[in-house]
């Protein structure tokens, strides 16, 4: 990991700015700041899902009712959102997707790779608009930008953070 | 057993200002029959994802009561919502299950429900405790009431006839229901 070291921090400001008030997520290790910091902030309904598709279709009852929506998964969960994703296109609904990046470098399992692999083209199959963080320093900002394009253009975006950024999984 | 067309009329009839997302399927055919209503989310895919629709709009709008229409079939592809819902509590949710016990829109074909599952029980088990089994008109009364007066999450599994309904279609487009849902709202 290389720069600044409360990106964690940065990104969940960034998310608060932007009005989102559901923070749904599958646990990743590398969401684990960014989940306790949802789940310390009475402002911020935190959602433990069963499985990440869950995250998407609440996020269009969200703004169905108003309010704004944040999906927090590791790159194995893109895989589960596949079919959900059309109710995104149907209605164009708007969702913010941060995905941490497994299967990339320094990973040691192997059974990560092949859903990393297609985390991006299946993003872009599905007409989400995709964005890559590889530094810290960058994160935040590109957070803010994806989140704004998801809401003013009511579809979906997700930011993909590098493996480089969220570190190795380390046992 | 109780007929589906019948049970979501009397479900609805006096609505008052209840939001309603209903399940792809027979669920949408079923409470269009009942009355069209800007207020309602029609679904024609995203199989799995009615239950999570009301829970995202109930978190959204505490002060409305939302209700969730959905089949067997769809609860069943994604029962894990059962779970998520449990843990948020939102006492403004209903989830109302017309189980017939078969997939009605492919041709009939037996479900879980119709051999081994019980989905009333299995909410009681992901934790939601008001968890009611209707087959009766004084069950679906019993629902109604708490459909409107209910102070914790709801969900009930209401026995309903395998027997197929002329289909009532409503708005197809997704933009369009969604766009005016929000404006019946207020938003």
């Amino acid at each position: 990991m290389s720069g600044d070291p409360d990106w964690p921090e940065r990104v969940f400001t960034a998310l608060k700015a932007g009005g989102v008030s559901q923070i749904a997520y599958v646990p990743d290790a590398g969401h684990a700041r960014l989940i306790a910091l949802a789940r310390e902030d009475s402002a911020i309904r935190d959602i433990v899902l069963t499985t990440e598709e869950e995250g998407v279709a609440l996020a269009a009852g969200a703004w169905l009712g108003g309010a704004r929506a944040c999906l927090l998964l590791q790159s194995s969960g893109v895989g589960n959102c596949i079919n959900m994703l059309t109710l995104l296109q149907n209605g164009r609904f708007p969702l913010l997707m941060l995905v941490t990046m497994r299967g990339e470098e320094s990973e040691f399992n192997p059974w990560q790779v092949p859903m990393s692999r297609a985390t991006a083209p299946a993003l872009g199959l599905m007409d989400v608009a995709v964005t890559r963080a590889e530094t810290a320093d960058e994160v935040a900002g590109l957070v803010a930008a994806s989140l704004d394009k998801a809401f003013a253009e009511e579809r979906a975006a997700a930011v993909l953070f590098s493996q480089r950024l969220i570190g190795a999984k380390r046992w | 057993m109780l007929d589906r067309r019948e049970a979501v009329r009397e479900l609805l009839r006096n609505r008052g200002d209840l939001l309603v997302v209903c399940g792809l399927g027979s669920p949408t055919w079923d409470v269009a029959a009942a009355g069209d209503d800007a207020r309602n989310f029609y679904l024609w895919g995203a199989m799995g994802g009615a239950a999570m629709i009301g829970l995202g709009l109930a978190l959204a709008r505490p002060e409305r009561r939302v209700l969730v229409v959905t089949g067997d079939g769809e609860m069943l592809m994604g029962m894990g919502a059962l779970a998520t819902i449990a843990v948020q509590k939102p006492a403004n949710l209903a989830i109302v299950v017309l189980d017939n016990g078969a997939f009605g829109e492919t041709g009939m074909q037996e479900s879980h429900t119709a051999r081994t599952t019980d989905l009333a029980a299995v909410a009681r088990g992901c934790g939601i405790p008001l968890s009611l089994d209707v087959d009766d008109a004084a069950g679906l009364a019993r629902l109604g009431a708490l459909l409107h007066g209910s102070n914790e999450t709801l969900f009930a599994r209401i026995r309903v006839l395998a027997t197929e309904h002329p289909r009532v279609m409503p708005e197809k487009d997704g933009v369009a229901i969604k766009q005016r849902f929000k404006r019946a709202i207020g938003l």
